[in-house]
């Protein structure tokens, strides 16, 4: 038990990373309000987003810009660049996604006159 | 040092989550939601990466925060149920569980700030070493993206035409 605490207090990142992620899960799945959703799966997606960047940190690197562009790289001093490259267009493609979520909301309420679930539902019947 | 100031930004960026999560005025909501977006701008550019920093005080703090607001300046910006049925009893089992399950797993990921994880030690240093000369640019985030991986983010820019047309579609005045 004690081992376990320590394996996670070693890693900040993950237990922030499994806080928001199941925190926004819930959400997503018991709120009824449809931009409350929306909120939710906005946290999701930058939990996941944060875990795979904070893969990439190194201790004592700097920002994977080259210090020097005629003395041999080493890669030890640099972060690694490939999540960061990975998550630059995840980022975008997730603010897009979630941009269409809220055209969806602004025409369902156009239609139904309400942004909570129970109510659409109702005026669906 | 470092350390505590790392702690103080996960602290504030659980806090604001929380504040997106518990407020009941959407409006404010989503701009506590921008203020996450922000502090996660933060811990990025301390952990190194600066172009996903950059990318997401932009799009995220900046765009997505605008895009919520003009959604809810349109429709209802008001959470207005007062009291809420008791939540899925599935939902209250299965998350906590899957929390534990993936805190156990904890101990076989990596440390945080490892030089010697596996991510780190398996193709990355090739991509470093060999970058400038082969590309020329001393960025290597922008070297990967616009130079190794030009292709997969000339494909991307289609995602977000689609995304586009897709809300074009959406929002347009019926005038039958």
């Amino acid at each position: 038990m004690a081992d376990l605490l320590s394996a996670v207090i070693q890693r900040p990142n993950f237990l922030t990373f499994v806080i928001i992620f199941l925190w926004g899960f819930y959400i997503m799945v018991t709120r009824y309000n449809l931009v409350k959703k929306l909120v939710g799966l906005y946290l999701v997606q930058t939990s996941v987003i944060y875990f795979l960047v904070s893969i990439s940190a190194k201790r004592n690197s700097t920002a994977p810009v080259l210090l020097s562009t005629t003395e041999p790289v080493q890669a030890m001093n640099y972060a690694n660049p490939l999540p960061h490259v990975l998550t630059l267009t995840a980022i975008v493609v997730g603010v897009a996604t979630l941009g269409v979520g809220l055209a969806l909301c602004a025409a369902i309420y156009r239609r139904y006159g309400s942004l909570d679930e129970e109510e659409i539902l109702k005026k669906l019947e | 040092m470092t350390f505590a100031l790392e702690f103080t930004l996960l602290i504030l960026l659980l806090v604001t989550a929380a504040g997106a999560i518990f407020v009941k005025d959407l409006i404010s909501a989503v701009l506590l939601l921008g203020c996450y977006s922000f502090f996660l701008a933060l811990v990025w550019a301390w952990l190194g990466a600066v172009d996903v920093a950059f990318v997401e005080a932009v799009v995220g703090a900046g765009l997505a925060t605008v895009l919520f607001l003009l959604t809810l300046f349109g429709t209802a910006p008001k959470d207005n149920r007062l009291r809420r049925p008791p939540p899925p009893m599935a939902a209250v089992i299965a998350l906590p569980l899957l929390g534990i399950l993936l805190l156990y797993a904890a101990n076989d990921l990596p440390e945080f700030g490892d030089p010697g994880s596996p991510a780190s030690v398996h193709i990355s240093p090739t991509y470093l070493e060999q970058s400038y000369s082969d590309t020329r640019t001393p960025n290597v985030v922008t070297a990967v993206l616009m130079d190794y991986r030009s292709l997969d983010t000339m494909v991307e820019t289609v995602v977000i035409f689609a995304a586009g047309i897709a809300c074009a579609l959406l929002l347009r005045r019926q005038t039958s």
